[in-house]
């Protein structure tokens, strides 16, 4: 049976406005004015508003994304803006949250943004993505990457994940249910001193610009439901050697979130150890 | 002009330029349901070969162009197609 395309489908029109500013998208054949539509009524969540939030933010608010929520309780410095594009220097000392809704919605005034100026744990994350589609993580500690893919998977959302290093990058598009989670590729977060903090590690600003464009174009797959994402699927990229690579991801049995009997059926606070992002 | 067509809407976007000829053409067409006949009006002569080519694209029928006057073209396309989904 031919599902019949109901012409009343559409609860808005655009305006006149909104027809100029996603023109670009209208044309694409695979988003067209119904694409339109559902981006402009999605809901993504930001962890973080730092190197990868930051430019994830800017094109979903370019993109007509209606909701965007921003959790971040730090305050823009002066060593971030080598990187962080969403402040700027007369933003030095105010809230993150507050100077991304700020580049936001200068940006697009469709876009409203949510500010969630709080930090991360397992007694609020809940209650925080719970309203959201899709939650994207930019985040730069591990205590923080685990507790949010363990709360996507327990709340079935999908979670498009990424991380920055010195000059690489990876990206991994979690769907609970039915791709692998981020404790099928490393179960547990590594010990403490084992990797180099934020700190002394150092990072190319350009590459969480890259990675995190990359991080948008995943949401905006997933939002329009169109393309193949990185759905069991990790995506490394080498800026030195200017390299893409593709690792297949399995579901793990035995993941202690996502498994057939899973042992972690609790939100985890680990020990932070890189809670300072200078 | 539309002789046996049958005309379910028409659009009239004169005064309108590449490439907003087309995202708007192609935002009534998505409204309507299939088997519909959209009538366009342009005076944009670009438009009046880019429309019905772009419409084609998408996989909608272009059952005729008519000239009616120096400036002034009626496309009628038909509705063949949804949204492409992949």
């Amino acid at each position: 049976m031919k599902k019949q395309h109901n012409p009343k489908s559409r609860a808005m029109e655009f305006t006149e406005d909104q027809i100029l500013r996603y023109s670009r998208h209208i044309l694409l054949p695979e988003v067209g004015g119904e694409g339109q539509e559902k981006i402009l009524n999605a809901k993504v969540v930001l962890v973080g508003a730092g190197g990868l939030g930051s430019p994830v933010g800017y094109y979903l608010a370019a993109a007509g994304v209606g909701t965007i929520g921003v959790i971040d309780n730090d305050r823009v410095e002066i060593s971030n803006l080598q990187r962080q594009i969403a402040h700027n220097t007369s933003r030095i000392g105010v809230l993150k949250a507050d100077s991304a809704k700020e580049t936001y919605e200068t940006l697009n005034h469709d876009v409203n943004v949510v500010t969630h100026k709080e930090r991360l744990s397992s007694k609020n994350i809940m209650g925080i993505i719970k309203d959201y589609d899709i939650v994207v993580d930019g985040s730069d500690n591990f205590p923080t990457r685990y507790l949010v893919n363990d709360a996507c998977v327990m709340l079935k959302k999908t979670l498009i994940s990424a991380a920055v290093f010195r000059f690489e990058g990876q990206l991994m598009s979690i769907f609970p249910g039915e791709g692998p989670c981020y404790r099928c590729l490393f179960e547990i977060p590594p010990p403490p001193g084992m990797v180099p903090s934020c700190q002394e590690a150092g990072i190319l600003g350009a590459v969480t610009g890259v990675i995190g464009t990359l991080q948008a174009t995943e949401v905006i797959k997933a939002i329009l439901g169109i393309g193949q994402p990185l759905k069991g699927k990790l995506l490394l990229w080498n800026a030195l050697e200017m390299s893409f690579r593709t690792v297949k991801v399995p579901r793990n049995k035995e993941c202690p979130v996502c498994g057939e009997h899973p042992t972690i059926t609790e939100l985890i606070d680990y020990e932070q150890f890189c809670s300072m992002s200078h | 002009m539309a002789d046996e067509i049958k005309v379910d809407k028409t659009l009239d976007i004169k005064g309108q330029v590449c490439p907003y000829t087309f995202v708007r053409s192609k935002l009534a067409i998505e409204k309507m349901n299939l088997g519909e006949t959209l009538e366009i009006i342009t005076d944009h002569k670009a438009a009046s070969e880019n429309v019905p080519k772009s419409m084609e694209n998408e996989g909608q029928k272009v059952l005729k162009i008519d000239q009616t006057g120096e400036n002034e073209w009626h496309l009628f396309v038909r509705k063949d197609k949804e949204k492409v989904k992949k």
